[in-house]
């Protein structure tokens, strides 16, 4: 029997549970190597070389070396790991998460000083169409 | 006996952290927000607890996807601000209170409430954002902290109804230490936010307020709210407010609300903020 998961008729929305969790370890654990100065060095330099130390998924690889955050998350990356490699990039989240939504992130942030995005639409696929 | 007198729930936001260090408090956009906190400064200063026991979750800082414990409890004697991949936050070295986080772990793990003991950790803007927020700038933190780490991070989180029922027995422990302390509550993290994918950016405000509100007003109802509410109105990473729960468990059921503070944005999050009395403390 499998398990009930609710939220994945949240659209737009990747909830980190325990089988993303297994699916993403090794990407990750590459992302919190991202903490140390020396590691980040290394990347820096050849990004491709540093990312081949990790047993990674090739499509993995290729995500984070096109930096395309969204297809990261749907390989099992989570937020906060992922910040790491924005992080290295001397990225802000803000300009993490405008790149997830298609938008700039000057018309990102402007939404959010108008107060968000609202939920309305968002809370169920069915919404969303 | 140590005596719990007030509860505080506070947003964390890493942002708000590097506001605070680059001195941008001051400018168009930080300024309602760092204003907001300006009260509960001065509350604080005729309010200074000797002990706060601060409920937060770590960013895939101290705990990677290595170890995932869902309860956290620092018993270390001082707790380092953690380098977060830009550089630790220039902020005090956290001192914990061993005795009484001990004597908490041994309450509360025989109450059935199965924490983790943490000898030695780092601690992230979740923790050091909100000690800023309530602090200011100063070269000692003045008081102890117990840092308290809840899993928010992989899901299933704990649900909204353990960690109010865990605020309780957290509540009998403190109240149980035959120390003369006067020990705060924090519940930090929410309020409405997601940090990612297309739907990032979310806000809630109708559902932030009737949290407020409830925290106040009814607890228990809140106590009930199931983790896809929080997802589907709250935003993937709103779920953090289960952490205000433990707070609120912790205090007396009937409380007086001192202080409420909402504003939007600080980068991608709602920021929340309440200051809580126990009716039994002295005004």
């Amino acid at each position: 029997m499998s398990l009930d998961k609710p939220y994945s008729d949240i659209p737009d929305t990747v909830v980190f549970d325990a089988d993303m969790a297994r699916l993403g370890y090794h990407l990750n654990q590459f992302c919190m190597s991202l903490m140390k100065a020396p590691n980040r060095d290394r990347f820096r330099a050849d990004e491709r070389a540093y990312l081949d130390e990790w047993p990674m998924s090739e499509d993995q690889k290729l995500a984070v070396l096109a930096r395309d955050y969204n297809r990261m998350l749907s390989l099992g990356g989570n937020i906060y790991f992922l910040a790491k490699i924005f992080a290295t990039d001397g990225k802000s989240f803000q300009y993490a998460a405008a790149s997830m939504t298609g938008m700039s992130q000057e018309a990102y942030a402007e939404m959010m000083i108008k107060g968000g995005r609202s939920p309305d639409g968002y809370r169920t696929k069915k919404e969303r169409e | 006996m140590a005596r719990l007198t007030a509860g505080i729930a506070c947003s964390h936001v890493p942002a708000v952290g590097a506001a605070w260090d680059n001195k941008k408090t001051a400018e168009p956009y930080w300024q309602p927000l760092f204003a907001g906190f300006e009260p509960s400064k001065r509350w604080m200063a005729e309010n200074r607890p000797d002990v706060v026991f601060l409920v937060y979750n770590d960013h895939a800082t101290a705990f990677s996807l290595d170890m995932i414990p869902t309860f956290a409890i620092g018993c270390a004697e001082s707790f380092n601000p953690a380098d977060e991949g830009w550089g630790a936050r220039p902020v005090p070295v956290v001192q914990g209170h061993p005795e009484l986080a001990a004597h908490i772990a041994q309450s509360v793990i025989q109450d059935d409430f199965d924490l983790t003991i943490v000898n030695k950790m780092d601690v992230d803007h979740g923790l050091t954002v909100p000690l800023s927020l309530m602090f200011g700038d100063v070269a000692e933190w003045p008081c102890k902290v117990i840092p308290f780490a809840v899993n928010v991070v992989q899901y299933p989180v704990p649900s909204g109804r353990r960690c109010y029922n865990l605020g309780k027995a957290i509540r009998k422990a403190i109240d149980s230490f035959d120390q003369d302390l006067n020990v705060q509550v924090w519940g930090t993290g929410g309020m409405s936010h997601q940090l990612q994918g297309p739907r990032a950016g979310l806000i809630n405000k109708e559902f932030d307020a009737a949290f407020l509100d409830g925290m106040t007003k009814d607890p228990e109802a809140l106590a009930r709210i199931p983790h896809i509410d929080y997802l589907r109105e709250a935003g993937s990473e709103g779920i953090e407010l289960v952490m205000w729960l433990i707070m609120r468990g912790a205090m007396d059921a009937e409380i007086r609300e001192t202080y409420r503070f909402y504003h939007v944005p600080a980068s991608n999050t709602a920021i929340g903020h309440l200051i809580l009395e126990n009716n039994r403390s002295p005004k």
